[in-house]
């Protein structure tokens, strides 16, 4: 009883995790057409934002909450000037900058910080379930993750910004037409998308500990899911990240992680070749 | 239609440089010089075998490197077992083919395109390296061979003249091998690219909509392009593994197909000469950045990428086509143009 | 020019570029020196491992060169970035092997680096010296390995472990040759010992998140955890593990946390304190030669981030060995030197007293336990001139001089 307990408490908590890994890059692609393959490196600036800034005597939680997604989203909209702007349409061309760019920041901050930064803790300690412990940090996820979709959603839905947002993302020329700047739009769109990344990345950082290299292993997760997901951010994010991530960590407590990895990518295939545009490419396809 | 390859310029002017590295080479170069051409030679095949699909048949694949790694492992597996290098070699490039068929009718037949056929190609090369990664144990093995998981196979033989497992190919000769085997598939692409077929491929690349209510078989098209193409990656792989004599799972890595997909972009899409630029000018610039002092390798590599898609979004190869293109025309203009003018006022 | 346009400084910027990129990363002197072939990951995912081997390489050689040199001559480094790259370490092995024709080669990290380049050296008769600790089992006339095997640190970590807490072990290993070899042997010596080893289990290399493995590790109930985790992401074991409130619980000890010198300092003390490891270097080791080493290393590189290891340690053995060879023989002959260093001499080095092992071109060496207090290792026991009594089982270089293979030691 107990054991099944926890194993769902984790099965939550993995898709949780694919909710918060993917957010940020399912914004900028489902608004904005661009894959940044510079995701995982978004994610951890995210993770180092909070790991030097609590060296350096800032509360942990401030770090996480609020220094996090400001510093990497004023990354982003640095990035978006300098690179992504001259590349929207192209969006090959887009993922080869982004891809250079991501080694750029590897090495980049590997020069700027070294290699080995001490991490924090994971904060809350531990909690029993029955006879099994189990972080109280899981929990913190798992809310983050479903307060992070419920304030994308009111956004989109109830603000003007959302409006003009969901116009752009449906037909960007009539929004033009319409005087919407569409420029600002995606500026603004690229710098949200890389504030929620580096938010996701600094809810990563206390668990996993941050290197430079660490992006390389989420990049393929998070681009999985998102396009697995299809084009609506909230529906698409949400529908993938449940089967996928159910699936994986299904089978991880089955067998082991290779095969739970593997399931996950097999699951996606399977989605892929049945709804070839994403699951929201054929269900649920006016939600957002 | 094949005789606009026959009056290409460019197509004689690959093909000289190529026989000519092929000879001469071998006799000015050191052996390790040669070795290091060897190796741009055999990831030529493999920016090749991309730049066809892509550039030619206007398909995406983020996971080229999945028939490029299974074109090694079948190669490495089964010249360990023969002990012959001939039919492994064979082997290497039928069997990405058969898989390179069985994925495109899984894809194209699903109607999968864009992005979204990226993606699943790239899951595709994903799962390889998974499970590929996943056999450390000394259960997994194949005959004679152990797959060895992260560490990969060791010891793969070289190449030997076929029917002679005694006669192995020294350095040099490999070099010649290789360069020969580069230069058939840089032909048979351009002749198959002139052909009927290959204008087909051109034509659902431009209009896929356009060029199915002609009452072409979309379909079928785009499978036998990217089975060709897994072929040939294949086949690059077979080389690869028999000139590095060991194989492991970054062959299949996410890392290799988006290298592939960087020469491409650099070297042109929808050039033959361009892939086989590109990647030479990168690899010869990854292997350099690890002799210099410089601060980061991999960011100097990350920083120069950008600027290469920000600055010569076309690639290598068209934008300096277009140059020599235009240069010619303004040399042209100045003696003639009391011609060109003549002319517009005869026009008139 | 006083105006600063930005053409100019692009002008400028890429000749800089440009004259970097031409000059060799230590310039070629003029005259005839001997030449050491350093191949260390300095960039890349295993840049926090190489970095420092690298930079107690060339401390080594400054060391050399300012007592002189060696047989009158300069030794100068040639050293090459493999960017944790199999296929550049094949690459500049090749090149380091024919085109500049050093005279021996430290490096290697990974036993899949080691397996991509010995077969080169070996085929190009290049002297070739392998430093870090490893699986165990290779056999050839051409390397000398120093570093620890499993026969060394497991087998002194696991009846430690057993006295102390218990027999049931659940072992976590990373999913690759290392891990799997490392599993075996701790399940030999966990039997030899009257103990049992409840479950096994293998991580790939890239896996960050722990928390299925956490939840089963609970249920088996094991007495203790021995970890072969390795690398940055299995780093994530040792947080989660902390954050499910398990350290007061259950013990782990590990075969590898450490080696690299950052592992300690990326997680935080909470989270390390109790962790045993056992190598054949640590800071701690308290004799003169350390002491007076561990002071250079710190003048050399103030600012250094990692902690002395043994990889790094050895790396320094290395190329002291090799050198004094160098000077006893009196040349840089690979057979020479082989018969130098093979001869039983004992060398007084900042780890204490090592020897090689003629049968295995092994070291046989003092190695240590010690237990993670603080983000430094406290040593807990030592266990002078340990054979590596793994490889000798299936390796004696004395009497087949030509092998040129790495056993993997069936158990």
């Amino acid at each position: 009883m107990d054991y099944t307990l926890v194993i769902a408490l984790e099965m939550v908590r993995a898709i949780a995790w694919l909710v918060l890994l993917s957010s940020g890059l399912a914004i900028i692609f489902g608004m904005m057409r661009i894959i940044n393959f510079a995701h995982g490196e978004f994610l951890m600036l995210g993770g180092y934002t909070v790991v030097i800034s609590t060296g350096h005597g800032v509360n942990e939680w401030v770090a996480m909450l609020v220094l996090a997604p400001i510093v990497v989203g004023i990354f982003g909209v640095i990035v978006e000037r300098l690179v992504i702007q001259r590349l929207y349409g192209r969006i090959l061309d887009s993922l080869l900058a982004t891809w250079g760019l991501s080694m750029l920041m590897i090495g980049g901050v590997t020069m700027i910080f070294g290699n080995s930064v001490t991490g924090v803790a994971t904060p809350l300690g531990g909690m029993s379930i029955g006879a099994y412990q189990v972080p109280r940090y899981n929990f913190v996820l798992i809310f983050a993750a479903i307060a992070l979709l419920l304030i994308i959603w009111a956004v989109l839905k109830f603000t003007k910004a959302g409006l003009i947002a969901r116009a752009t993302m449906q037909n960007p020329d009539m929004s033009e037409a319409l005087g919407i700047p569409t420029r600002w739009v995606y500026m603004a769109t690229f710098g949200i998308g890389s504030a929620v990344t580096g938010f996701a990345g600094a809810l990563l950082a206390p668990m996993t500990g941050v290197v430079p290299t660490m992006g390389v292993n989420f990049i393929a997760q998070s681009f999985i899911t998102v396009i697995t997901g299809g084009a609506s951010i909230i529906t698409g994010t949400l529908a993938a990240a449940g089967l996928l991530g159910s699936i994986s960590q299904g089978m991880t407590f089955l067998t082991g992680p290779v095969y739970g990895d593997a399931a996950l990518l097999l699951a996606a295939l399977v989605l892929l070749r049945l709804l070839p545009q994403g699951i929201t490419g054929r269900i649920f396809k006016k939600s957002l | 239609m094949e005789k606009s390859v026959i009056r290409d310029p460019g197509f004689y002017v690959m093909v000289g440089i190529g026989l000519a590295v092929m000879f001469i080479a071998p006799v000015m170069l050191d052996l390790f010089t040669i070795m290091q051409f060897t190796q741009y030679v055999v990831l030529s095949v493999f920016a090749l075998s991309l730049g066809y699909i892509w550039g030619f048949g206007g398909i995406l694949s983020f996971g080229q490197a999945a028939f490029f790694g299974l074109g090694a492992y079948t190669f490495a597996v089964a010249s360990i077992n023969m002990g012959s290098t001939t039919i492994p070699m064979v082997l290497a490039f039928i069997i990405p083919t058969i898989f390179g068929a069985a994925l495109g009718y899984f894809m194209f037949y699903g109607r999968l395109s864009d992005v979204y056929l990226g993606v699943v190609t790239l899951v595709v090369a994903l799962i390889f390296w998974k499970l590929i990664n996943h056999t450390a144990g000394p259960e997994y093995s194949i005959g004679k061979a152990r797959l060895g998981g992260f560490n990969g196979i060791p010891s793969i033989p070289t190449l030997h003249i076929p029917g002679d497992t005694g006669a192995w190919l020294d350095p040099a000769q490999m070099f010649q091998v290789f360069m020969a085997i580069l230069i058939i598939i840089y032909i048979a692409l351009r002749f198959l690219i002139a052909s009927d077929f290959g204008r087909v491929s051109i034509g659902i690349r431009e209009n896929e909509t356009r060029a199915s209510l002609l009452g072409y078989d979309v379909r079928l098209q785009k499978v036998i392009v990217f089975a060709i193409g897994g072929g040939i990656a294949g086949l690059a792989g077979a080389m690869w593994a028999t000139y590095q004599s060991f194989i492991d799972p970054n062959s299949v890595s996410m890392e290799m197909s988006a290298k592939a997909l960087v020469w491409v972009m650099a070297g042109g899409v929808g050039t033959l000469a361009g892939p086989i630029i590109g990647c030479i000018l990168l690899q010869w610039l990854t292997l350099k950045l690890g002799t210099v002092d410089v601060v980061n390798s991999i960011a100097v590599l990350g920083a120069i990428m950008m600027v290469l898609v920000l600055a010569l979004p076309k690639g290598i190869v068209p934008t300096a086509k277009m140059l020599a293109m235009n240069g010619w025309t303004l040399w042209n203009r100045r003696p003639n143009r009391d011609a060109v003018t003549r002319k517009a006022v005869k026009h008139e | 020019m006083t105006k600063f346009s930005r053409r100019s400084f692009l002008r400028s910027t890429g000749m800089a570029g440009a004259a970097a990129l031409a000059a060799p990363l230590v310039a070629r002197a003029a005259g005839d020196t001997i030449k050491i072939g350093g191949l260390h990951d300095l960039s890349g995912a295993l840049d926090s491992v190489g970095v420092p081997m690298n930079q107690v390489f060339k401390l080594a050689i400054d060391e050399i060169n300012e007592a002189g040199g060696l047989l009158g001559k300069m030794v100068e480094p040639v050293i090459y970035d493999p960017q944790s790259n199999m296929s550049l370490y094949s690459q500049y092995a090749t090149q380091m092997a024919l085109k500049d024709r050093v005279d021996v080669v430290m490096g290697g990290i990974t036993s899949a680096s080691r397996e991509t380049i010995r077969p080169i050296f070996h085929r190009y008769k290049t002297f070739y010296f392998y430093n870090t600790q490893y699986e165990g089992g290779v056999c050839d006339r051409n390397e000398i390995t120093l570093g620890t095997t499993p026969a060394q640190t497991v087998a002194r970590l696991i009846p430690y472990g057993m006295k102390l807490y218990g027999k049931k072990v659940y072992t976590i290993a990373a999913d690759y040759n290392y891990g799997h070899i490392t599993a075996a042997w701790v399940k030999r010596y966990v039997e030899e010992n009257g103990g049992e080893v409840v479950e096994t289990e293998f991580f790939p290399l890239d896996v960050a998140q722990f928390g299925a493995t956490i939840s089963k590790i609970q249920g088996a109930k094991p007495d203790f955890v021995l970890s072969a985790l390795v690398g940055t992401s299995h780093l994530g074991f040792y947080r989660q593990w902390a954050a499910s409130g398990m350290k007061s619980e259950i013990p782990v000890m590990s075969t590898v946390l450490g080696a690299g010198g950052s592992d300690q300092l990326i997680l935080t003390a909470e989270e390390g304190n109790g962790i045993t490891a056992s190598f054949g270097y640590f800071e701690e080791i308290d004799n003169p030669t350390n002491k007076a080493f561990l002071a250079k290393v710190a003048a050399a590189y103030p600012d250094k981030d990692w902690v002395m290891s043994e990889i790094s340690e050895v790396t320094y053995e290395g190329v002291k060995m090799w050198a004094d060879a160098v000077a006893d023989a009196g040349t840089t002959d690979r057979d020479a030197l082989l018969e130098v260093l093979t001869s039983g001499k004992t060398y007084d080095m900042p780890a204490g007293k090592v020897k090689i092992d003629p049968k295995t071109q092994h070291a046989i060496r003092d190695v240590y336990i010690a237990e993670l207090q603080d983000q430094i290792f406290n040593i807990l026991e030592s266990y002078p001139n340990s054979p590596p009594a793994d490889t000798q089982m299936v390796c004696d270089l004395v009497a087949n001089p030509d092998s040129n293979q790495h056993f993997e030691i069936s158990l």
